[in-house]
């Protein structure tokens, strides 16, 4: 009975980290999308206003801007799941 | 001392630094051959994983293929780092915890099936394939350049070196190495750009001189983006900022390149090598970290040499006298012009004979009547392969001899990086995946090892052979082998992962829909094994089968990849207990061994 017990207890933080971390997964591609597909190319005729360095915030978008936030991203969600990995005590 | 001797001197001690790295750091058994006995830090995989990443395509022929078209290139920008996110978030952490050597293996275990770990090896083979003839393209022109020879001859000496360096050690000899060629590498992409910023807009950080004003001389400023634009456009180009392609081409081609960065396997290997689950998550961001300081300036190279090439095509700006032949011969900064005329790669010619040389846009409607006017008989700089502009950068902007040297070393050492770690990957899937793994299970080490290399030799050989007359410049060729890696191998190995229900049925039939789909695509536009000659359709997108061009195909590919796999595994039963335990384990950290072998 109660090694029963510690298994579904086990099975449902195993969830709860799972549906954690999906959720994180979701929010970081969203912004992967948007800066990319969404301010570099899509979305860029709405942004022409924006002046940057002799062209619009698009190109910017384009060239720099994506790269930067891919960057800022893939650290962030490395940092979030190692806290996660610990708070749910799957950790290593 | 002469250019030739100092590239050759350069050339020559990053060469003797590597191969010293790699007979120090020899690999000794079959688990170190393939990964390094898993002792390496996140930042030292960062390193190499960006070395093994930045290849010909990255180091020699990205920037060029951005000068000559402006922004509809982005997507390579954008393609080849944001895959590093889909990488980071969707397989990395748990393809290290599953904790096997190569990807092949992952697929076998969970689809339960080695018909799927078959059909992977194949995915991998034909892409990683395709990924070396771009290589070879790449190789060809730096080993052409440096030995100042012709293309063909330098692309024949550089897959001989290519293969003996690839033979001399596995992984770990490669992990070390690769750190000394990435610093060697970023160095000589880097300091020729940092020149070039400072020479054109007094900033020496290139990423800020793209966006910076041009110093004129006068009280007047303009941004070097805007000059740009003026200075193309006036000799009928299409202008630099705008965008030309059609969105819909554009965002899957950028979306192609995103998923094939995760799905090849030469790239995914790196994460098996790290200590802990916690690593590969940080790995990937390193990784990105050194690709990054590279994309970062691509962009800035590629605008500023479009702008130094044409202002020295047209001296005296687009309304005075173009640059003379005589000029050409005997001022010593158009000297570049005569070295790459040796590579068959650069050529001009004075087709109406008034001893200069109009470098414009002959098929712009636009331009006709000024070239009427002026007695012009069509574009006189005939030839001008994009693979060469990073290697003539330095020379194009009149820098010293030592830096023409370094990015001569930093060109072969990207090509020869990759091409290393693409030959390893083959090599692997067929020693250790298809005889081992199949033909003949209890394979001594030995031969596994022998098997390894004689893969290696046809792989190169093949690659080698297509290189000559290659599909496209080096950057497009090896988009397609993204494409390929996009539409077969990362739609499995993240079902694999995110979902419990795909079953051996659904992944076999979902992995060849997508790469016989993207593979006869392909063929269809480039002609049947690359041979010229042999395609159906043009390769443009108005002339395409459906209206896509093959480089961006492999988003296609994956989308059907993904629904025939759920389509066929609904159809068919549920997948065994013991798998969805295996998929339930691999999405925790906790337990994490050291890996086995089979």
């Amino acid at each position: 009975m109660a090694d029963q017990t510690t298994n579904t207890k086990a099975a449902e933080d195993g969830a709860g980290y799972w549906k954690a971390n999906i959720r994180m997964i979701q929010i970081s591609l969203v912004i992967w999308a948007v800066v990319s597909f969404g301010f570099g190319i899509l979305l860029r005729p709405m942004l022409s206003g924006i002046e940057v360095g002799g062209t619009d915030l698009g190109f910017w978008f384009a060239q720099q801007g994506s790269i930067l936030v891919f960057l800022a991203l893939i650290f962030f969600y490395a940092w979030r799941m190692n806290k996660l990995d610990k708070e749910y005590g799957v950790e290593e | 001392m002469d250019q030739f001797t100092l590239n050759l001197l350069f050339v020559g001690a990053s060469f003797a630094l590597y191969i010293g790295i790699a007979i120090w750091a020899r690999a000794g058994s079959t688990s170190e051959f393939y990964a390094a006995g898993r002792g390496v830090h996140p930042v030292t995989n960062g390193m190499a994983t960006a070395a093994d990443w930045m290849s010909a395509a990255s180091f020699i022929s990205m920037a060029g293929l951005i000068a000559f078209t402006g922004y509809d290139n982005s997507s390579f920008l954008m393609g080849w780092t944001g895959g590093y996110v889909l990488l980071a978030l969707l397989l990395a952490p748990y393809l290290r915890k599953f904790g096997k050597f190569t990807v092949s293996e992952f697929i076998g275990d969970r689809f339960y099936s080695p018909t799927a770990r078959m059909v992977a090896v194949i995915c991998l083979i034909v892409a990683s394939t395709t990924y070396v003839i771009g290589q070879m393209t790449g190789v060809g022109v730096a080993f052409g350049r440096f030995l100042e020879i012709s293309n063909t001859s330098g692309l024949l000496i550089g897959a001989c070196v290519v293969f003996a360096y690839a033979v001399f050690g596995g992984m770990k000899g490669v992990t070390y190495t690769q750190v000394a060629q990435y610093c060697v590498l970023i160095l000589a992409y880097t300091i020729p750009a940092v020149f070039i910023s400072l020479q054109l807009t007094g900033t020496p950080i290139p990423a800020l001189g793209l966006f910076s004003e041009v110093s004129t001389g006068g009280e007047s400023s303009v941004y070097l983006l805007q000059k740009l634009d003026q200075i193309v456009t006036d000799l009928g180009f299409a202008s630099y900022t705008e965008a030309h392609k059609d969105t819909l081409n554009m965002v899957l081609f950028t979306l192609s390149l995103m998923i094939g960065t995760a799905g090849l396997p030469h790239v995914i290997m790196r994460f098996f090598t790290v200590p802990k689950v916690s690593d590969a998550r940080w790995s990937a961001g390193w990784t990105l970290v050194f690709i990054a300081l590279l994309y970062l300036t691509a962009p800035a190279v590629g605008a500023m040499a479009r702008l130094n090439i044409t202002e020295l095509m047209w001296p005296n700006g687009t309304d005075a006298a173009a640059v003379s032949v005589e000029t050409i011969n005997s001022d010593e900064r158009y000297d570049w012009m005569l070295t790459w005329q040796k590579t068959g790669l650069l050529d001009w010619e004075d087709k109406n004979g008034d001893g200069m040389i109009q470098y414009y846009n002959d098929g712009s409607d636009a331009m006709a009547e000024k070239a009427a006017a002026n007695g012009w008989a069509g574009n006189e700089l005939t030839k001008f392969n994009r693979d060469i502009l990073v290697l003539a950068n330095p020379e194009i902007a009149n820098l010293p001899g030592w830096v023409i040297g370094l990015v001569a070393a930093g060109g072969l050492a990207a090509a020869l990086s990759t091409a290393a770690g693409l030959l390893l990957a083959i090599s692997s899937a067929v020693s250790h995946d298809l005889v081992k793994g199949a033909i003949n299970p209890n394979i001594s080490e030995k031969n596994e090892l022998l098997s390894a290399r004689i893969a290696m030799a046809v792989a190169i050989a093949v690659a080698t052979y297509l290189g000559l007359n290659p599909p496209g410049f080096a950057a497009q060729t090896v988009a397609l082998a993204f494409g390929l890696a996009a539409a077969s191998i990362f739609p499995a190995l993240m079902m694999g992962i995110f979902s419990k229900r795909v079953n051996n049925k659904g992944a076999v039939a979902g992995m060849l829909a997508g790469l016989i789909f993207t593979l006869v695509y392909i063929f269809l536009h480039k002609g049947w094994f690359f041979v010229a000659g042999t395609n159906s359709f043009p390769d443009t997108v108005s002339g395409s089968l459906f209206g896509i061009q093959s480089t961006a195909i492999g988003s296609i590919g994956a989308l059907l990849n993904f629904a025939v796999a759920y389509g066929v595994s609904l159809m068919t039963e549920d997948t065994p207990q013991e798998i969805k335990d295996l998929v339930e384990s691999v999405r925790i950290p906790a337990g994490a061994g050291d890996a086995v072998d089979h």
